[in-house]
């Protein structure tokens, strides 16, 4: 048998599985930020009128899911698999959500990193000819996620300078083989669970950007490209201490990124909405993707990035049992059909130009 | 009057300070800052200390949970000195149940009528 | 480069990056709200004291500690509380609204998994080890109380 891979982790999409469809859906506060018009569905109520958040997050799941499936037009009885997981213990919004779909559910838990990992899957399955569509999704509540790693939400302590802010929201991707979408997938980069010994549970920008270092470098290797192939390398939720972190662990390695890098998690909210270090959560990277930058695609601004989602892979128990945090990132690469002429890709964008700044100079060094 | 005030202001504006400096060097949580402070109060009434801060800064001194944790030590010391070994066990919780117990039924109705909701910022 | 190595010098990289908290707005609030908490709970003491001449002083205390906790619990009920801690800090979590805020927000938060296993199970999640080493500390001064 031909293997479809290329070096040591990336996997080969010879049949291109398309993005036939996409929806996100977030919270207030997200719909406040500077991508409120990008996404789909704004909800008012974070209880989205439920009793309690666990069975909102499940809800805006399920929303996302079903808007994803309409937005595309796409028949139900096309989809094969539902691909997914979230933050929850024993994933339970994906998993509850799916037995509202009846479809054979392939659960996934890869922390925030979920939406690359499903992307993946969902790819290889469509790819390999076993699903005509598959439906990849993810959430993220940041009042469950609160309660279950952090505190109650009305105790009155402070948040710490590093923290970021979990995204209430949900994306949706359906992948598909045969269809006119011009937006596939051609490759994907599994990660490896990196861990550099931090140790602090509310610096995880810091923890996880040595995962993304990790799986980017790998991808790079493996497909001997340079960061300048991509229009856009976008992280997860590294949020703006984690993303200045990934820069410079990348130049230390020898590869430079200019303004075709930034990260969903610092991108998702403005500097005003006092969010420290930016957005996180599995929700982050999903709505952001399946909002702007997939419609950046569709407009052609973009025509290869690389999609890098990252995971905290902690719990509670490990958290207080004083161990490191493991992490790991998986890469997607996502290319549009090309029809347009390329776009100079160092100007094209002047927000993420803007949130390109950096505030601290201090290197990673021998 | 005023200086009464202007002492319980200084007293615990410090004491407060104390814990915030904590916070920010030792990246503390709150509940960690709570038993270092209930300890170091019963730890300071227990070396006779706190009495002189009390005298002095009043509710300043007897609000913050310093307060509480040597209300806890001197429940146990008075009742050791009248009723001897077992004053060890009885004192503390005698002398604080008034705070434990309100908290914990004035948290029970509020609980009941209210339910936690998501922050914004 | 070993890894532990590696490890210990992004740790140290890490840390040096990493923002720090903004020292003199917070140190300030915690004071200065830390303080008015102090006045508030003496202001309480003092009227207590006019209305009800007979009182003692412990029991002066009790009653201001009970004033003061059913304030926080009213606060942390509408959810008022944490905003205020937000800028106060220890401002607000060394006085006794602290404790208070910690059993109620535990309590309000486990409420929806029931009232006996959610709610008052998890009541102590933040303030247990408080009482525990409360209780454990003024033992101790009790048992060499007692030697001396």
């Amino acid at each position: 048998m031909k293997l479809n891979r290329l070096g040591e982790s990336t996997i080969i999409f010879r049949n291109k599985p398309k993005i036939v469809s996409r929806y996100a859906i977030v919270g207030k506060k997200e719909g406040e930020g500077p991508l409120g018009s990008y996404f789909d569905e704004i909800i008012k109520d974070d209880l989205f009128g439920q009793k309690t958040y666990e069975i909102a997050e499940r809800e805006i799941l399920q929303k996302a899911i079903e808007g994803a499936i309409k937005k595309g037009n796409i028949n139900f009885a096309d989809i094969d698999f539902m691909i997914g997981g979230d933050l929850l213990n024993q994933i339970i919004s994906s998993s509850f959500s799916a037995r509202h779909f009846e479809k054979p559910f392939i659960g996934l838990y890869g922390a925030c990193s979920t939406m690359s990992e499903s992307l993946a899957i969902g790819a290889a399955l469509v790819d390999g000819g076993y699903a005509k569509k598959t439906i990849c999704s993810t959430v993220s509540h940041f009042a469950t996620a609160e309660r279950q790693y952090r505190f109650p939400l009305e105790l009155g302590n402070q948040r710490p300078p590093v923290s970021q802010w979990t995204v209430t929201g949900a994306g949706c991707t359906i992948l598909g083989s045969d269809e006119n979408s011009k937006i596939y997938i051609p490759m994907a980069t599994f990660g490896k669970v990196t861990d550099y010994g931090i140790k602090d549970a509310n610096n995880m920008g810091a923890a996880m950007a040595p995962a993304a270092a990790n799986s980017i470098i790998e991808h790079f290797k493996d497909t001997k490209r340079k960061p300048e192939d991509y229009d856009l390398i976008i992280t997860g939720d590294l949020g703006k201490l984690g993303s200045e972190i990934l820069r410079d662990l990348m130049e230390y390695n020898g590869y430079k990124f200019t303004n075709n890098y930034c990260d969903c998690g610092q991108i998702i909210f403005a500097r005003d909405q006092k969010t420290f270090q930016g957005g996180s959560g599995a929700g982050c990277s999903a709505s952001v993707l399946n909002s702007f930058i997939l419609d950046q695609m569709e407009k052609g601004i973009y025509n290869r990035i690389l999609f890098v989602a990252t995971g905290a892979l902690l719990s509670t128990i490990s958290t207080q049992q004083g161990e490191s945090i493991p992490c790991i990132a998986h890469a997607i690469v996502i290319e549009r059909e090309k029809e347009v002429v390329n776009v100079d890709n160092n100007s094209n964008n002047e927000y993420i130009k803007r949130k390109n700044g950096t505030s601290k100079k201090i290197k990673f060094s021998k | 009057m005023l200086l009464t005030y202007l002492k319980v202001f200084l007293t615990g504006g410090i004491i407060c300070l104390i814990g915030q400096i904590l916070i920010n060097k030792t990246k503390m949580t709150s509940a960690r800052i709570l038993v270092t402070f209930m300890v170091a109060g019963v730890l300071l009434e227990g070396i006779g200390v706190y009495q002189y801060i009390v005298d002095f800064g009043k509710a300043g001194a007897t609000i913050p949970i310093v307060g509480f944790g040597r209300t806890l030590a001197r429940g146990v010391i008075k009742e050791v000195s009248t009723k001897g070994v077992l004053g060890i066990l009885t004192g503390g919780l005698t002398a604080t149940t008034a705070g434990i117990a309100a908290s914990v039924i004035f948290s029970f109705f509020v609980a009941l009528i209210f339910r936690s909701k998501t922050k914004h910022s | 480069m070993d890894r532990e190595e590696r490890n210990k010098k992004y740790n140290l990289y890490v840390s040096s990056k990493s923002p720090k908290s903004r020292e003199w707005p917070n140190l300030l609030y915690a004071f200065l709200i830390g303080g008015l908490i102090c006045c508030f709970g003496q202001a309480i003491t003092d009227t207590l004291q006019i209305w009800f001449p007979a009182m003692s002083e412990t029991e002066l205390g009790a009653w201001t500690l009970t004033v003061i906790i059913f304030i926080t619990c009213i606060l942390t009920g509408i959810g008022v509380f944490d905003d205020i801690a937000k800028f106060a800090g220890a401002g607000t979590i060394v006085p006794i609204t602290g404790f208070a805020n910690s059993i109620c927000s535990s309590a309000m938060e486990f409420r929806r998994e029931g009232i006996i296993f959610g709610m008052c199970v998890k009541m102590f999640v933040v303030a247990g080890p408080v009482i525990v080493c409360g209780i454990v500390s003024s033992i101790l001064v009790g048992v060499i109380y007692l030697i001396l």
